[in-house]
């Protein structure tokens, strides 16, 4: 099993090599950076769904929410938005908001007042009416207020590791919500479910203009670590600063997928890991033998959902730009699956190993098809046939298909995927 | 009545639109669901690639010269379908049922469904490229103006062409398939395997005719779902990928497995969010007369921004799988 680990990743860090010498060093940088944020993405989908048995659809929209909490966190400070009304404005609708939330509350405790059952739901559904009706009134006035004077919130200009930190805290609260919402439901309800929810965060982010800038897109956005202008301030060769400033970062990267390997590691050999896999195998027994099924499963959707927030912050801070309408399900939810499906649910090393490869199939296949249709293109017209026309934008929709043709190879010859879980049988 | 006519153009019309094609593909999710229980995820594709299947048709026709007088799309529908119920056999045949010989869990079948979903896309966009098609290049799309001065409205009745003969091809294949559920033999079998496999195999159904025929079914169905959406908007190759979640939503809210419920729930989701888009303002405005300064109506009054229409579909699914998580006609589950 090891020996085949390790002959695996030894093939991957050949693959590198490969793609280095063929694509260059700074597309190659760009790529390990990348992928070891999808490395991190990809563990925490491992977290929920090889650990737990969740099924999250929805790895979108924590991607989503990491990338907005380091745009605002670590986006310089808008003087235009903190002279004006804006900020009097913003909290009058926080108010109007607390004000719907403890109307709503008010209306879910109305039974103590004597209301049951069509009048208490009726109850409810007005206070919700109302509750929404009064913070559309205060939001709508100061979104619109925002977008006129000042543009958009901005950000804080606090460093992008914060910006990080708080990516994954943004994504732990709302995988809370989620899971409250969402985790009483079985394998596809809870799919479709959670795919629902992502597109609910997509469109709000991409339309609260005031406070993501929605399809205006922010950058750039700052670098935790010097970015290449700094290196070639103080002298350094165009190729040189490049190499230093993409090292740095994925140092900063691989500390922090470390961290998180060797914590879930840890977590995973002791007994917590032990009652997960008992929970993932037979919820009803583990729930027979005392263990609170519910509340452990919570626990991994938002364990899990920690790692997808701070993945998505690592991405945007090091693309240095924010655009909500550039995140589509089959890049940021569908690709992580099958990182997950083709490295091995249930193992880290197998989630880490999946996730770097089929990052790498992804970006090289777009470079591969065009070679290989121009070839074609090129033997076609020697023989007096038309060329291929459009082999730019043919090439670049083929890796959905590449993506598509190994979900389906994988499923059908390696279903436990290529490193699979190991399971220890103590006697 | 000048209010009431710009209310029907523009809730009852683009509702009924949306509803029937939300009730076609979901009729077909929840065939699939309820015989072979898995969320099948792909059928946006099938949408999409029975609606280049007639787009293909009504091109090939048009190049014989062929001119017929309602618009060429429905004319080629159904041999659209029996293209699109050979295609999804296909699939079926070449990803799901190797799978389920193996007895893969529900759970893979779906991510299959997810890969067979990149590899079609794939293709379409290598075929088609990127960019938009409409089936009204060399023939117009006719607009029905009903006058309806008659009633003191100075606003016409405005339908086009394509949205009323899809609401009547609808309501004859719902008929359709209502009477091949309950009167034939194949259809009970269905609707036998549905509530209960197990039980349908040891008295006798043919499961793997069944299953077939399910896959026949919900093909020709997502052809034409495809097909009428090409023809009410644009044919590209996001097409239907864009509205599968409101689909799903469809199914599960009307209870996955059960047919009739997933009209229902296409319908419901339909006119939910054509009504939630729509701005009460333009019908409410003969009130600015009545009421006092202070309450006059704002100029736009709707319930959730434009922007935010196909939220409205998971809102109600999320609502709905909180308070009744089987949907309302109380469906199957994996």
């Amino acid at each position: 099993m090891i020996a085949r680990s390790l002959s695996l990743f030894a093939g991957l860090f050949a693959l590198i090599l490969v793609i280095g010498w063929l694509m260059g060093v700074p597309f190659t940088s760009s790529r390990l950076v990348e992928a070891t944020a999808y490395a991190l993405i990809a563990l925490g989908l491992n977290i929920q769904w090889g650990y737990g048995g969740l099924f999250n659809f929805g790895i979108m929209g924590f991607l989503m929410l990491g990338g907005f909490a380091v745009t605002f966190i670590s986006y310089p400070i808008n003087p235009s938005f903190w002279g004006s009304d804006g900020p009097w404005m913003l909290g009058r609708a926080a108010l109007a908001f607390g004000a719907g939330a403890l109307l709503v509350y008010a209306a879910r405790q109305s039974h103590r007042l004597g209301l049951r059952g069509g009048w208490k739901t009726f109850t409810i559904v007005l206070a919700w009416f109302v509750a929404y009706c009064l913070y559309r009134s205060q939001i709508d006035p100061a979104a619109a207020y925002i977008e006129s004077t000042a543009g958009f919130v901005g950000g804080l200009g606090i460093n992008p590791v914060f910006g990080w930190l708080f990516g994954g805290v943004l994504a732990a609260g709302v995988a809370l919500i989620v899971g409250k919402i969402a985790l009483g439901l079985r394998t596809d309800y809870l799919a479709i479910a959670t795919i629902g929810i992502s597109e609910i965060i997509r469109a709000l982010i991409k339309n609260m203009d005031w406070l993501t800038r929605g399809t205006l897109t922010v950058s750039p956005i700052p670098w935790p670590t010097p970015l290449p202008q700094e290196y070639q301030a103080s002298g350094a060769d165009q190729l040189s600063s490049l190499i230093l400033a993409r090292g740095g970062y994925l140092a900063l990267a691989l500390l922090v997928l470390a961290a998180a390997i060797w914590l879930v590691s840890r977590a995973y050999a002791g007994p917590w890991g032990r009652m997960m896999r008992a929970i993932r195998d037979n919820h009803v027994a583990a729930s027979s033998m005392g263990k609170d099924v519910k509340s452990r499963q919570l626990e991994i959707f938002v364990l899990g959902s920690v790692l997808m927030g701070i993945g998505g912050a690592m991405l945007v801070s090091f693309t240095q730009i924010f655009d909500p309408s550039s995140y589509q399900p089959i890049n940021h939810t569908f690709l992580i699956w099958v990182m997950i499906i083709v490295g091995g649910a249930g193992n880290n090393w197998g989630a880490v190993f999946g996730a770097v490869l089929i990052w790498l199939v992804w970006v090289i296949s777009e470079p591969l098809a065009k070679t290989i249709f121009e070839t074609a293109s090129y033997w076609s017209t020697s023989v007096g046939w038309p060329e291929i026309p459009d082999i730019e934008s043919r090439s670049a929709q083929m890796r959905v298909f590449v993506l598509g043709l190994v979900i389906t190879i994988a499923l059908r010859y390696a279903p436990k995927g290529l490193i699979p879980e190991v399971v220890r049988r103590d006697s | 009545m000048t209010e009431f006519i710009f209310f029907i153009n523009q809730v009852v019309i683009s509702g009924a639109v949306l509803g029937c094609i939300y009730a076609l593909g979901a009729v077909g999710i929840t065939l699939i669901f309820g015989i072979l229980r898995f969320a099948h995820f792909a059928h946006s594709e099938l949408m999409t690639s029975g609606a280049f299947f007639a787009f293909l048709l009504a091109a090939l026709f048009a190049s014989w010269g062929i001119v017929t007088p309602i618009p060429m799309g429905f004319v080629v529908l159904p041999l659209a379908m029996v293209l699109s119920a050979v295609f999804a056999l296909g699939v079926d045949k070449g990803f799901y049922a190797p799978l389920r010989q193996r007895g893969a869990k529900p759970v893979i079948l779906l991510i299959a469904s997810i890969g067979v979903t990149l590899m079609i896309q794939g293709l379409i966009r290598l075929f088609f490229g990127a960019g938009s098609y409409s089936f009204f290049e060399n023939e117009t799309k006719d607009v029905f103006r009903v006058d309806t001065s008659f009633l003191g409205s100075t606003r016409p009745l405005v339908i086009t062409e394509p949205q009323l003969l899809m609401i009547i091809v609808t309501v004859i294949s719902v008929l359709a398939l209502h009477f091949f559920l309950t009167r034939s033999r194949l259809g009970k079998a269905m609707r036998a395997m549905a509530d209960n496999a197990d039980l349908a195999q040891v008295s006798g159904i043919n499961t793997a005719l069944v299953v077939r025929v399910t896959w026949i079914v919900a093909g020709a169905l997502a052809c034409m779902a495809g097909t009428m959406l090409a023809l009410d908007v644009t044919l590209k190759p996001d097409l239907a990928f864009n509205i599968i979640i409101p689909i799903f939503a469809a199914a599960i809210v009307g209870g996955l497995g059960q047919a009739y419920g997933a009209i229902a729930g296409g319908l419901l989701i339909g006119f939910a969010e054509s009504l939630a888009v729509f701005n009460w303002t333009m019908v409410l405005r003969p009130l600015n007369g009545v009421l006092p300064e202070a309450l006059q109506l704002p100029a736009t009054l709707a319930l959730v921004p434009t922007e935010y229409k196909l939220t409205v579909a998971f809102v109600i699914l999320v609502v709905v799988l909180l308070v009744r998580p089987t949907g309302i006609f109380k469906g199957a589950s994996s």
